[in-house]
């Protein structure tokens, strides 16, 4: 097997090359080295790097070879490589946000699920490139350049965990590591032909997760297929005494649920309101059929109405605002980050505090701790927070009354498909918009799960299909998952990510024809 | 409900501590008076019957032993810091000179 056909395999078939002593930790973890080296750096790389952690990894990587070869009982994913999302801290690596403001930053800790990783073997291949803080849809609020996406450099690869997702689809990582707020694992997995999971909330330590709204962020995983993601949710959950909201069930059954393998008798209630109007011709179409590749499976449709769903945006946008505000406030060049003085006048901490942020925030973070600031105010409080948390209930009740009906619900993940760097950032509401189906499932804390549907006829790039089952049971939505998945890649004759263009030509043909200009 | 104005906005930025130029002030309000617009039906949508949910899973307080537990040394927590002195932070004044 060539090393373009090793780091084109999902991670749980690396599991089994590596066990089966096919191929040592160290090959397996040089050959996605050499390919991010292929594809990730200059002027039209994909760019979902933004640290590339050679030297520990490829340590991490002999040291899993030298304990296999003594007959050392590993992790199933020990030696398996993955990438994290530059919101989590590591030590040993900087962590940024993609903010300026954290250029650098080294952080004396690590978070609990990179504990976890480390504690499973699996060597850390870097960090990856996101929106600032995690604010937008896109991946162009970083504050170290967009990632683009893999399918059609031009497009966004989404956001805010563009990165994650890009290096997943560029096969400059099997696994990966993401956060979800309002959508931002699941957007991009879908506009990159990628899998991705929220897990239910807590079920998933946040310690050690940058916080932008912590009622309603979640660490979760990126992969390639809905087995893997049950892997590595299987690695990454389970209780945390660091993070107070953390839920105490145990992290297993998810890989079982991913092998089920039937349907049958299964109920998947459609989303009334998160589909037709608003959504691209061609994310509908891959969806309707998805629908109906479910339903040939045995599973029984049922369409079901989430009439406060239409609130979901507008609470979101109030509620997430309001908590990074909050969060927000420690970057005040005193603690760590960075520190700008003002060009002139008296040299006090509220002077040099304003001056810090306005040189290390960009626009989009500004905008947000603006609006958070704004809701948060006297007089407005109960008019908008207030209002807001309400919402969160009446959308809950909305779970409620859907799941009393059926096991999972069913909805595109995206409107659309990726759309063409720069058309949207100087729109932010048009940017919103992309998280329409998403956001409610973090605003009453369900999990969810995007796995590709295929690609829209229009413009022949990824759709993806979204998955929302009730608290606790993510199981449900790795069975359901990996069925469609199955049945998909029947039709297709393969994954789909077979089907995008052959990356290492088009990043050297761009480069070359930028060069040129 | 009020439409959020320039004004605010330099209000705002004061409380959120980020220094705006005049040009940049004028850009946020226009944009934040689109978004606040938009979000604004969120306030007619829930009646006073309607209770606030501030978190997505029921939790009640989490208790542990109170012994110290993992701490950051000195070292560890100033790493990070602009500036620091004798194992603390160092601030620039916190009054101005008179």
């Amino acid at each position: 097997m060539t090393a373009n056909e090793l780091i084109r395999s999902s991670a749980s078939a690396m599991a089994a090359k590596l066990a089966a002593k096919e191929v040592s930790a160290v090959e397996l973890t040089q050959a996605h080295l050499d390919r991010i080296a292929e594809v990730d750096g200059g002027a039209r790389g994909v760019h979902a790097f933004l640290h590339v952690n050679t030297d520990e990894a490829l340590a991490v990587a002999a040291d899993v070879d030298a304990r296999r070869a003594a007959g050392e009982e590993l992790h199933e994913l020990a030696g398996v490589p993955i990438a994290v999302k530059d919101l989590i801290v590591t030590k040993g690596q900087p962590t940024t946000a993609a903010s300026k403001i954290l250029e650098g930053w080294m952080s004396p800790y690590d978070a609990t699920v990179v504990k976890k990783l480390r504690a499973a073997r699996m060597p850390l291949l870097g960090k990856t490139n996101l929106d600032e803080f995690a604010m937008g849809s896109s991946t162009e609020h970083s504050a170290y350049g967009p990632t683009r996406n893999p399918w059609d450099l031009d497009r966004i690869p989404g956001g805010s965990g563009g990165g994650s997702a890009a290096a997943v689809a560029a096969f400059e990582a099997p696994l990966a590591l993401g956060t979800d707020t309002g959508g931002s694992i699941r957007q991009p997995g879908a506009v990159t032909g990628t899998v991705g999971v929220k897990p239910t909330y807590g079920a998933v330590s946040r310690y050690g997760a940058i916080a932008m709204a912590s009622s309603l962020d979640q660490i979760g995983p990126v992969s390639r297929t809905v087995l893997d993601s049950a892997l590595l949710q299987e690695v990454i959950g389970g209780y945390d005494p660091l993070d107070s909201t953390s839920l105490t069930d145990p992290s297993t059954g998810l890989v079982a649920a991913a092998r089920v393998g039937n349907v049958k008798g299964m109920k998947v209630g459609v989303i009334k309101e998160l589909h037709g109007e608003g959504f691209q011709t061609g994310v509908e179409k891959r969806f309707n059929e998805s629908v109906e590749l479910l339903r040939s499976a045995g599973a029984e449709i049922v369409e079901v109405s989430c009439p406060n769903f239409r609130y979901a945006l507008g609470a979101y946008y109030l509620i997430m605002p309001s908590e990074a505000s909050s969060n927000l406030a420690k970057y005040d060049g005193v603690r760590f980050g960075m520190r700008t003085l003002p060009a002139e006048g008296p040299l006090t901490i509220e002077r040099v505090m304003s001056a810090t942020r306005a040189a290390g925030f960009g626009d989009e973070v500004k905008r947000r701790i603006i609006l958070g600031t704004y809701a948060l105010s006297a007089g407005y409080y109960d008019a908008y927070y207030g209002s807001a948390q309400k919402v969160r209930t009446l959308i809950q009740n909305d779970f409620a009354a859907a799941f009393a009906q059926v096991d999972v619900l069913i909805s595109p993940t995206s409107p659309v498909t990726a759309f063409k760097l720069g058309e949207k950032i100087h729109d932010p509401l048009s940017m919103y918009l992309n998280d329409i189906a998403t956001i409610p499932a973090n605003l009453a804390g369900v999990p969810g799960l995007t796995l590709p549907g295929g690609l829209a006829d229009e413009d022949g790039l990824p759709v993806g299909i979204q998955l929302l089952a009730p608290a606790r049971e993510d199981a449900r939505l790795y069975r359901v998952g990996a069925v469609l998945e199955s049945l998909l890649e029947a039709q297709w004759g393969g994954p789909i990510l077979d089907k995008a263009p052959a990356l290492a030509e088009l990043v050297k043909t761009a480069a070359a024809a930028k060069e040129a200009n | 409900m009020a439409a959020i104005n320039r004004d605010e906005v330099a209000h705002l930025a004061q409380l959120a501590h980020i220094e705006m130029s005049d040009d940049e002030l004028d850009r946020m309000a226009t944009e934040l008076a689109v978004i606040v617009d938009s979000i604004k039906s969120v306030s007619e949508a829930a009646g006073d019957d309607v209770p606030a949910t501030s978190h997505p899973i029921p939790l009640t307080n989490v208790m542990r032993e109170d012994v110290v537990g993992h701490v950051l040394t000195v070292e560890e927590a100033l790493s990070g810091a602009p500036d620091a002195a004798s194992g603390r932070f160092k601030v620039p004044a916190i009054l101005e000179e008179s």
